[in-house]
């Protein structure tokens, strides 16, 4: 298992959930993956993506400087 | 043992999709949707934007579709290639600048390359015959099918029974008898099918997914082509079309001006890449400057209308501040125009 990182700020959905996919492509299972963002559409975008593709969703936090990071783990493909 | 066969199904997120999807479904084939994005997309950026809109659920249709359908979703960033439909479409626009007929294509040429790269067995799409007037009839149906080289690989469900048999139903993977024959504008047929399999939330938006189709819209990104002299665009431009308004005092220069705090609040995002104005001395909107070679009078038009949309539109005098990228911010002191002044078809 290892941890790896996306930054997706300024990006508005769908960009953040194409650039999640397209880089859990290249992850193992078990990986976790932490997406940054700014659009809250993630907050609803993501999870979706990620239950009907089989990863979970670990966290979803909202910073002060309105920054929301998605940690997922990386499913059985 | 009988193989279970596979097929990729168009998904935009509207009704027809997931029940074209859906009746593939039922039929026991394994079913994965698949979800251009071209830019143009209704959905998604508007909604993130605007404060207004800040309320309404920010659900991905396609997403949203395929969770209902319990399907896999593959989302295809598609905006630098769909670039070339846009700007050379073959075949045409519609009433704006929609391409619909060179976009469905391009979009099963993609799935058709996609479903040889991924072991599928056929491709399926929500199309009915009649129901769009370019892309939808029966013989640019035949059009796409000739184009894309996907031949009898695509079956549309919803409308199977007024078209020649596709391979699928020959070789009896699918029974033709069991699907539809739907055809013309009405939306009832599809509204009863949504009953009959149990779906009562799905999205029907007018006008369609697609931005291009919008009157405005297609008037802005013409401006934008005669005022680049060329027909190029990258995401950040057509985007920038979806927000504030635009007005147009001259030909060399072109504000977009927020229409509300969210607008506003995106907008400065941008800042350090347009010049841009804001009101001083009153409360106002943040206006994003699309130009070149501004002389001091376009300078002061600019500011002129900056302030008309400020709380300051009914004053004598009113700060306006134009801070071009890397240089001095400048103060001017203007006159709101009146609202009479502002020409028309200033109003991109």
């Amino acid at each position: 298992m290892s941890k790896h990182s996306l930054d997706v700020r300024g990006q508005l959905c769908p960009i953040p959930v194409i650039r999640t996919q397209n880089q859990v492509k290249k992850l193992a299972t078990g990986d976790i993956l932490e997406v940054v963002c700014t659009d809250p559409g993630v907050k609803q975008d993501i999870p979706a993506w990620c239950r009907i593709n089989g990863h979970s969703v670990i966290d979803i936090e909202t910073r002060d400087t309105a920054e929301i990071v998605v940690t997922l783990e990386v499913g059985l493909e | 043992m009988t193989t279970q066969r596979k097929a990729v199904a168009l998904i935009s997120g509207g009704l027809d999709s997931m029940l074209a999807a859906k009746a593939m479904l039922e039929q026991g084939i394994h079913v994965e949707g698949i979800n251009f994005y071209t830019g143009f997309c209704v959905e998604g950026h508007t909604h993130a934007i605007r404060k207004q809109d800040q309320k309404k659920v920010k659900r991905n249709n396609a997403l949203w579709t395929a969770e209902q359908l319990g399907i896999k979703l593959h989302i295809i960033d598609v905006i630098d290639e769909y670039k070339d439909v846009l700007i050379n479409p073959k075949h045409g626009y519609g009433a704006n600048m929609n391409p619909c007929l060179d976009c469905k294509v391009f979009m099963v040429k993609k799935a058709h390359e996609w479903m040889l790269e991924n072991d599928f067995d056929f491709i399926i799409t929500g199309e009915v015959v009649g129901q769009r007037p370019m892309s939808q009839r029966r013989d640019t149906m035949n059009t796409v099918q000739k184009e894309t080289q996907v031949g009898d690989l695509l079956v549309r469900p919803l409308c199977v029974q007024n078209l020649p048999a596709t391979l699928p139903e020959r070789e009896g993977w699918i029974k033709r008898d069991e699907l539809f024959d739907f055809s013309g504008r009405s939306r009832k047929p599809q509204i009863a099918l949504a009953k009959k399999y149990g779906f009562d939330d799905y999205a029907q938006p007018a006008g369609g997914c697609c931005f291009l189709t919008n009157e405005h819209y297609s008037k802005k990104l013409i401006d934008l082509w005669q005022f680049r002299g060329d027909k190029q665009y990258d995401l950040e431009d057509i985007l920038m079309l979806k927000i504030g308004r635009h007005i147009r005092p001259r030909p060399n220069f072109k504000l977009i001006i927020g229409r509300e705090e969210g607008e506003n609040k995106f907008m400065e995002g941008y800042r350090k890449q347009f010049p841009y104005f804001f009101c001083q001395s009153h409360a106002g909107p943040l206006a994003l400057c699309y130009g070149e070679n501004m002389s001091l009078e376009d300078i002061e038009i600019a500011a002129r209308v900056v302030a008309r949309f400020g709380q300051g539109k009914d004053s004598e005098e009113v700060t306006v501040v134009f801070n071009p990228p890397n240089e001095e911010p400048q103060a001017l002191k203007v006159k709101p125009y009146a609202v009479s002044e502002i020409p028309g078809e200033w109003y991109v």
